[in-house]
């Protein structure tokens, strides 16, 4: 099954607000490690890793 | 001449008179032999390894020739978790009712973070099973159990303190030269199979190495004896407030001995970290916090250790096999060493049987490298996943590890991923030459490669005890001697008779085609499966012909 790297969010906006609000007020430890939790949580959801390889390296391509 | 002085080896010797006893050194006839003597099979190293594939050998009626350079067995528990498979095969080694008799059995372990209970989890959670996922005994009883049975051969000639120095491989077989306290000897072998062990002398002897990745940590084992009411359970921390930053590990054994393993850390002192007043703060903090008091307790052997994940490239080299930690090193977390050494050996005595026998040609001896190699690497991967979690090695690998262990407490998926150690199971050989693939649709693990699963029959008999100890069987689906026979369990079981004409001898087992046995291999009336002697299926089919399971029989011994 292929990444999904087109628009699928339903509400793009709202997402990215709530995710930058759900590190208020944490340290750069606190928020790295609510950032692993979160990858884990979403890994699981997609739950296959032939789409998880691909996002992994899609991240890793994408870093400056 | 020196003789045993000790009280003999039995099933009933205590551990501490089994660590003590010493087997001493007895000249053989070898060292005043006129001619150079010669010996179909050498195994070199009496551990579990050496042991259980010299047990195996005589029982099939093969002489061996078992040389240790030591006198006494085993010092301290070192390896203590025997798994299932690992049982099983001793069961069929004559040895595994004596190894449960006095192992702890336990099937449940819990894992702990900074000091809070995360979850239990069960390594057998379906009933059904002759033996339980793991016994703990110390090692010197398993080898005292194997010594004892060895004893009992008249085809096993045991010469402790026979120290093999020297290993060459000649056109006519492999050169040993042999040390002894009364001097040096040589002969001659068909086959040596080097069991002797993770330094092993002859792997140097031939310029072998094996290959991978060494680990920078320590580890304290201690084992302490103490009268405390705990389950027997394994109970696994990460991160204790008792051992902040490291992990800790607690099993129980017999005689109310305790195995406890600190992580310690690569800039821990091993001499320093092995003595009592160092060790006796730790336990009295651990204790603190599994029972919420300190107890008293004696110490019973101490060891610091460090490990390697590695494997020769190749296990078989001419003449020489490599069995056990000679051919593989694995992490002590998942008990994949010894019981990964005792299906080597299990795998190599039928092979080396009937290729001495003359009724397989040499290349079933050679399947055993691939076979082992696969299984090897499988648990060469599942023992450095479970280092890496366990000892992360940079500051994110630490933080998903975190990650994981917080998510762990509310989230089932979590725990999924949490490894302390992926708990010995046995290989599935998938891609073995022996197999003969599925032409028949068939369902569940039972493939070819597979080890048979257990399941019980009627009147409290097991399935795996119904089975030729040596040779190969066939299970033969819907009949169990009491109902109707179907015809076409008639036609399957006539198959397998005249399938097996000329070949080798085939054991049938008649089992019904309903209840556990049969759902574990997805049979009907009719199915047959075809078991190699060491219990691996190698070939399975709804209504085989003769000349169906001939040429399984065929490819299983590498006629073909």
């Amino acid at each position: 099954m292929p990444l999904v790297t087109e628009p699928n969010l339903d509400a793009p906006d709202s997402f990215y607000e709530a995710l930058i609000e759900t590190h208020r007020d944490l340290t750069d430890a606190q928020s790295h490690a609510l950032n692993a939790r979160l990858v884990l949580l979403l890994a699981n959801h997609i739950g296959r890793l032939d789409v998880l390889q691909q996002a992994l390296q899609a991240a890793r391509a994408s870093g400056r | 001449m020196n003789q045993a002085t000790a009280p003999a080896l039995s099933y009933a010797s205590d551990g501490a008179s089994i660590q003590r006893h010493s087997f001493g050194h007895r000249r053989s006839a070898d060292q005043d032999a006129a001619a150079l003597p010669r010996h179909p099979v050498v195994v070199v190293g009496a551990g579990p390894v050496g042991l259980s594939l010299a047990i195996d050998l005589a029982q099939r009626g093969q002489r061996v020739l078992l040389l240790d350079n030591d006198h006494q067995l085993s010092t301290g528990s070192r390896a203590i978790c025997f798994a299932k498979r690992t049982l099983e095969i001793w069961d069929r080694l004559g040895v595994g009712d004596a190894m449960c008799a006095k192992g702890v059995q336990w099937n449940v372990g819990k894992v702990f973070f900074q000091g809070e209970l995360l979850y239990p989890f069960n390594l057998l959670p379906e009933p059904g099973h002759d033996r339980p996922a793991f016994i703990n005994l110390q090692q010197y009883y398993a080898e005292a159990y194997l010594a004892v049975r060895a004893a009992e051969l008249p085809a096993i000639d045991i010469r402790w303190q026979h120290s093999v120095v020297g290993c060459s491989q000649q056109a006519d077989g492999v050169l040993l030269a042999i040390d002894t306290p009364e001097g040096r000897y040589s002969l001659l072998a068909d086959h040596v199979v080097a069991c002797d062990g993770a330094r092993s002398p002859l792997r140097a002897m031939l310029g072998q190495e094996s290959q991978g990745r060494v680990f920078q940590d320590r580890f304290l084992i201690a084992d302490v004896r103490m009268e405390i009411e705990l389950p027997a359970e394994r109970w696994f921390w990460f991160d204790p407030p008792f051992h902040p930053n490291q992990s800790v590990l607690l099993h129980r054994q017999p005689d109310k001995v305790w195995r406890i393993d600190f992580q310690l850390g690569w800039d821990a002192d091993p001499e320093a970290e092995k003595q009592p007043e160092r060790i006796r703060p730790r336990v009295d903090a651990m204790m603190r916090a599994a029972l919420g008091r300190a107890v008293p307790f004696e110490l019973e052997w101490a060891s610091v250790y460090t490990f390697a994940c590695r494997r020769m490239p190749r296990f078989v080299h001419g003449g020489v096999v490599f069995a056990g930690d000679a051919a593989h090193s694995v992490s002590p977390f998942g008990a994949r060493g010894a019981n990964s050494g005792v299906q080597d050996a299990d795998n190599l005595a039928w092979k080396l049987d009937l290729v001495l026998r003359g009724v397989a040609p040499r290349a079933l001896l050679d399947s055993y490298g691939p076979e082992r190699e696969d299984a090897a690497d499988e648990n060469l991967l599942n023992s450095t996943r479970a280092t890496d979690f366990i000892t992360p090695k940079s500051a994110v690998s630490r933080l998903f590890r975190d990650a994981t262990l917080d998510l762990a407490r509310s989230h089932a998926f979590a725990r999924r991923l949490v490894n302390s150690g992926r708990l010995s199971v046995p290989a599935t050989l998938h891609r073995s030459p022996l197999n003969t693939p599925d032409r028949d649709g068939f369902a569940g693990a039972m493939v070819p490669g597979a080890p048979a699963a257990d399941a019980p029959l009627a009147d409290g008999r097991w399935l795996l005890r119904q089975l030729s100890p040596t040779g190969f069987s066939a299970l033969v689906f819907g009949a169990d001697g009491s109902a109707e026979v179907a015809e076409s369990t008639v036609a399957a079981e006539s198959a397998v008779v005249a399938g097996a004409e000329g070949l080798v001898p085939v054991h049938v087992v008649h089992l019904p085609a309903e209840g556990l046995a049969a759902e574990r291999y997805d049979a009907r009336p009719g199915t047959v499966v075809l078991l190699r002697p060491d219990q691996h299926v190698c070939a399975r089919w709804r209504a085989p012909t003769a000349a169906d399971v001939a040429a399984a029989l065929r490819r299983a011994l590498a006629l073909d």
